[in-house]
């Protein structure tokens, strides 16, 4: 394998070269995906039949915790990627652990949150405004979830093989991945909550 | 659990599928025992990453939706070929229209485009394989079972009833209570979310892999038609995703999306699916255009005319392509200025399409014209694809359509479109690169006999149709009545579907025959070619070149045929980096078919099951260490010299 | 051309086997709205017929006078990079062409989605249509009457259609009268349409709606003034009254022959609301909010039917349905031409 000492890690083969950009495309085919979402969203918002509205059901507390924890781990994972830039495996760890326990914490805060909205009798079987929004988090939160388990993959892979191209690579790519994330959750939390409670 | 659904109610027609399904897989199973062909198949086949025998798989997958789609064709044909036919009843009808839809487009036309990308394009831009060989692999083996996923339906719970389209209310649990549109949902869901893995893959292979020299705007136009399609795929195939998902939890999980009650809207449905549908069918026709393109150049001895114009026109078209998907809809009452706006959108299509045309009849100007069969497919193409594609202009005129909507002109027009401007092209580059890959031409005779009965006989098919559709003759009709007046035209519909079923039957047995008696081809180049592909061995070997050739115009095997500007200027060999063969994308496709059709019947727990199986595998290939090997430079060069005495390796 | 031969044949055969042109239902209008959108096609047929021709003509002359032949052996063609006035010149021809196109587009589209110039200053009559399974009911709100499987209108009469649905979606397409539209369940659409000749034409449900699709055609019968006049009396006077009982009943039917009543389902079973614009804009930004409390009140009244158990095709109509399934739905309406 050829290594380009003068790329950074993540970039210094080829492969990861190709890997990275393959994974823009992704995020390319990820835009029309939630932007889909978010258009079944707006079509079906005052569609809520006999069940409550977005400004009955939402609470602004949990909302802006959730908000303060995946904007914060994007800041961390962020961390990690230059702690990994300069070769210190031990803070780019630590920082990569705090990302995921946040990111636990929000999914957490998620499904207590669909547990609440359950209780008060708002399904997805309730109306087309539920279902379409419980669609939109839901596959947010399936990403942030899915994420969790990519993450701890890659942090075992860099606990037992050190910070090599191929993991360097892995984790620049699940940054890419956790950013987006945020950015999607940014646009849910501006145009699903706060617009639902004004 | 209630083995009742599992039972697909008696018809002799279904009974006899289902002992022949059965029949065959007991053959294959006990002739790979015989044979002893278990490992070949699994060491050379199931857990292959090279791009060229991927891309064999997906044309032979291809070819065989192509026979299950055509006898459903036929089926059709047979039972409106005249008034109060008996031999299918409305169930059977529809569940047979409805798979024929689906199977022709989705596991048909697009398995055998992304079979021959995969096969030409890394050949095409002097790459040794695809940017993520592994992944490709995923892609196929989740195509494949995706297709097998729908295929069992029409043996177990029923086939999908509410047509390709799947419109709601119709495909919603209430009018359509079999699990047939489970099936949809999800062997759609599986199958896509392989091929927009491929659009990611071929996206970044074309971008960055292509050989020293080689700018956009010197890339060959097959290249060119295929990136834009993976750019297409990428950005439509991710709003089916969507829609399937909503589907399936209607079916499923009792949401409110598509329904008539609790705020669901069964209008919002078929908007979705038009948005990643009509983009579709530029995802069938750019590639289609590619293949044309570098098929007329062979043959009239000539670059193409108009490239930069050609290229543009396809960017143009798959712009468009997003912006006219309520033509499909015209009659769902929007209003004049909607409609009006949809109109010009899509007459605007035309423009650039017609580009296209006269580009390719200027090619043909001043060259030097051989008539071989494939050149006979892309000369059929012109004339029939012009007739489809002013018919589309005269359905894009919104007032019209409200005539011709839902009827046989609209059936006549589309086949006018896809017939000639998908599955000829795929025809004629199966015929224009199999020696390439297999090393021996298909015999030409044979080939032209099988060229006229489908180009004959796929007029009298379809041109009746649009006779029948001004008449007043909807679509999807299973029986009419003699007072109609539709019985005639039908008909004669119906022998040309018969001469269609003889010609194809022809094209397959001509690929029999030519293996067993064709001469080998041992000039690597047959067809005098223009651009890389044929600048390597015939059969290819595994590395594709032994040497990355450089280019300096945009047909560089011609130009170093003629004008004398070298492809190779290196001339030692270096050892070659090469990803090692994996049977993990198999065993994702399997788990992911499992867990498909556990939730086509909602048995939740192997589901679940299933569900956390992908995620093993997923991390199984993660964990995975492998970083491919090396081909050492004694071993290129020993294969060279075999492959220039024309040995096969 | 070798393969032009066995196309012209086809065509001229095509032609022979056509029963007259009468048969040709969207190209024999009986009434303005449908003479306009057979007008529109005729001329596009024609300007496209011209394009074929252009597009023919280049390529016959090509194949022929470029082949490969003995005099031109070892030819080999020239590069040519292309020509841009040539290109120009097919960019900009069909740019006229489609914007000429889509003026008559706008223009008759803009036409048949109104009320006919020739019947502008009438106010039209109202017939609510609704499909319910595989059948139609017609609600006369003003006569107070009510069908099922046929309907009557006058004469020279501006008629307009508030089409919905209480199942699948279902398009209402009388060929010879207007275009079709579709009937959705929550949503009136609308179509204007009225007819200039007397006499019987077919209807049918054009979109695919499941089973029993085939056979959901109806009668469009086109009497005198004095004849509907005399029907809607008639009716009045003979026709039982639709109970919401009997109304039921009728829905949960999976097929039914014709049936007359003297009053209409719409005073206990209200259609959906008007939303008839509901994409607005210039149409890429979809609209499609139709958050209407009243019309998500409606739904309560608006029954969506039961779908019946052992639908099969072939099964018995519902014993309180008195008058026969006719065996073939075309059998009892006469269209002229025959």
């Amino acid at each position: 394998m050829k290594i380009d000492a003068s790329k950074p890690l993540e970039y210094s083969t080829e492969e990861n070269s190709n890997k990275i950009f393959g994974f823009w495309v992704f995020l390319g085919a990820e835009i029309p995906l939630f932007a889909t979402l978010f258009t079944v969203y707006f079509v079906m918002v005052n569609r809520y039949a006999s069940g409550p509205s977005g400004s009955e059901l939402f609470e602004i507390g949990p909302v802006l915790m959730e908000t303060f924890l995946l904007l914060s781990s994007s800041f961390t994972i962020g961390l990690a990627v230059h702690a990994m830039r300069h070769g210190y495996k031990k803070a780019m760890m630590v920082f990569m652990a705090i990302t995921l326990v946040m990111g636990l914490a929000f999914v957490g805060i998620e499904i207590d949150e669909f547990f609440t909205y359950v209780h008060e009798g708002a399904t997805l079987q309730t109306s087309g405004f539920l279902s379409s929004l419980f669609i939109l988090l839901g596959t947010h939160g399936l990403h942030v979830s899915f994420g969790l388990l990519w993450g701890i993959g890659i942090m075992i892979q860099l606990w037992k093989r050190g910070i090599t191209p191929a993991t360097a690579n892995k984790t620049f790519i699940f940054s890419l991945f956790w950013h987006f994330l945020d950015v999607v959750w940014i646009f849910i939390f501006s145009f699903v909550y706060l617009k639902g409670l004004m | 659990m209630d083995l009742d659904k599992f039972k697909v109610h008696g018809e002799p027609l279904i009974y006899g599928a289902m002992i022949s399904i059965a029949l065959a897989t007991i053959g294959i199973l006990v002739g790979l025992t015989y044979f002893k062909k278990w490992g070949y198949l699994w060491r050379e086949w199931l857990t292959t990453v090279d791009h060229k025998k991927i891309g064999i798989m997906y044309i032979l997958a291809a070819l065989l939706m192509l026979f299950r789609g055509g006898v459903d064709a036929m089926m059709m044909r047979l039972q409106t070929a005249a008034p109060e036919m008996k031999f299918l009843d409305a169930q059977h009808y529809n569940e047979v229209f409805t798979t024929h839809g689906l199977i022709m487009i989705l596991f048909m036309a697009m398995p055998f485009i992304i079979g021959l990308m995969n096969v030409i394009i890394p050949l095409q831009i002097g790459a040794r394989d695809v940017a993520f060989p592994r992944l490709n692999a995923v892609s196929f083996w989740l195509f494949f079972m995706g297709a097998m996923l729908l295929n069992i339906s029409f043996v177990i719970g029923g086939s999908p009833d509410a047509g390709w389209s799947a419109y709601f209310p119709l495909a919603s649990l209430e009018f359509s209570p079999t699990v047939g549109n489970n099936y949809y949902s999800l062997a759609l869901q599986i199958s896509g979310i392989g091929t927009l893995i491929t659009g990611v893959n071929f996206i970044v292979t074309i971008l960055k892999m292509r050989a020293p020299g080689m700018t956009l705007m010197k890339m060959p136009m097959f290249t060119w038609s295929v990136l834009i399609t993976n750019v297409i795929i990428v950005f439509a195939f991710p709003v089916l995703t969507v829609a399937l998902a909503m589907m399936m939890f209607d079916r499923l999980f009792g949401s409110q999306f598509f329904t008539m009650a609790n705020g669901g809207m069964d209008m919002l449905w078929a908007n979705l699916f038009w948005v990643w549908g009509h983009p579709e069918v530029y995802i069938v026709i750019l590639p289609a255009f590619g293949i044309y393109s570098e098929i007329i150049a062979t043959f009239s001895k000539k670059n193409l005319y108009g490239y930069t114009s050609m290229v543009f026109s396809m960017l143009i078209i798959s712009l468009l392509s997003f912006l006219v998907w309520a033509h499909h809809f015209y009659t769902m009452g929007q209003g004049a200025m909607v409609n009006s706006f949809f109109s010009i959108t899509t007459m605007a299509i035309a423009v650039p399409t017609g580009v296209k045309i006269f580009n390719w009849l200027f090619t043909l100007r001043k060259g030097r014209i051989t008539f071989t069969t494939p050149m006979l497919y892309t000369l059929a193409f012109i004339p029939i694809f012009t007739i489809g594609g002013v018919t589309g202009v005269m359905l894009a005129m919104a007032s019209a359509d409200y005539q011709y909507h839902n009827t046989m002109f609209l059936v006549a027009h589309f086949h006018y479109v896809l017939i000639p401007g998908a599955v000829f092209a795929v025809i004629a580059g199966f015929h224009y690169w199999f020696p390439k890959v297999f090393g021996f031409r298909l015999n030409e005779r044979l080939g032209k006999h099988a060229f006229w009965w489908i180009i004959i006989s796929f007029n009298v098919t379809f041109f009746p149709m649009f006779f029948l559709g001004l008449m007043g003759m909807t679509r999807r009709l299973y029986t009419y009545s003699k007072e109609s007046g539709f019985g005639p035209l039908n008909m004669l519909s119906f022998v040309g579907a018969v001469g269609l079923a003889i010609g194809f039957v022809i094209l397959v047995y001509n690929i029999y025959w030519s293996t067993r008696y064709m001469p080998r081809d041992t000039t690597n180049d047959p067809w005098d070619g223009r651009t890389l592909e044929w600048a390597t061995h015939s059969p290819i070997p595994l590395y594709n070149f032994a040497i990355v050739p450089k280019v300096e115009t945009r047909d560089a095997l011609w130009s170093a045929k003629h004008d004398n500007i070298p492809l190779y200027t290196e001339t030692k060999y270096t050892k070659i980096h090469m990803p090692s063969n994996t049977g993990k994308p198999f065993i994702l496709g399997v788990v992911f078919f499992f867990l498909g059709f556990f939730l086509v019947f909602s048995m939740w727990i192997p589901a679940i099951v299933s569900g956390i199986g992908i995620l093993v595998v997923l991390a199984f290939m993660s964990f995975d260490k492998d970083q491919g090997y090396y081909i050492p430079v004694e071993e290129i060069a020993a294969t060279e010299k075999k492959l220039m005495r024309g040995e096969t390796v | 051309m070798k393969k032009k031969g066995p196309l012209y044949a086809l065509f001229l055969s095509l032609i022979l086997l056509l029963p007259g042109c009468s048969s040709i239902a969207v190209l024999n209008p009986k009434g303005p709205s449908a003479r306009t959108l057979s007008d529109t096609i005729i001329l596009s047929i024609i300007v496209m017929l011209g394009v074929l021709a252009v597009v023919y003509i280049l390529y016959i002359f090509v194949l022929v006078k470029y082949r490969a032949k003995k005099s031109n052996e070892g030819y080999i063609p020239k590069h040519e990079e292309g020509n841009v006035v040539l290109e120009a010149i097919w960019i900009i021809i069909p740019i006229i062409i489609v914007a000429f196109l889509s003026v008559v587009t706008v223009k008759t589209t803009n036409e048949v989605e109104n009320v006919a110039a020739d019947y502008k200053d009438q106010t039209p009559l109202v017939i609510y249509a609704s499909s319910s399974n595989w059948k139609w009911h017609f609600s006369y709100p003003e006569e107070g009457i009510e069908t099922v499987n046929y309907v009557n209108m006058p004469v020279h009469r501006a008629v307009e259609f508030r089409m919905y649905s209480f199942g699948t979606i279902t398009s209402l397409w009388i060929p010879q009268l207007a275009g079709q539209k579709y009937a959705m369940s929550d949503m009136l659409t609308t179509l204007h349409l009225s007819a200039d000749t007397e006499g019987s034409y077919i209807g049918k449900n054009a979109n695919f709606s499941g089973k029993g699709f085939a056979h959901m055609e109806f009668e469009a019968l086109v009497l005198s003034n004095k004849g509907y006049e005399d029907w809607v009396k008639e009716v009045k006077e003979t026709a039982p009254k639709l109970t919401e009982e009997e109304f039921k009943g009728l829905l949960a039917t999976d097929y039914l022959g014709r049936k007359t009543y003297s009053s209409t389902h719409l005073e206990f079973s209200p259609p959906p609301g008007n939303h008839g614009d509901h994409m607005s804009g210039g149409g890429k930004e979809m609209d499609m909010d139709n958050g209407n409390p009243e019309h998500q009140d409606n739904k309560e009244i608006h029954p969506s039917p039961e779908p019946s158990s052992g639908t099969e095709f072939d099964s018995k109509p519902d014993p309180e349905v008195d008058q026969p399934l006719p065996s073939s739905p075309v059998d009892e309406s006469t269209h002229e031409g025959h």
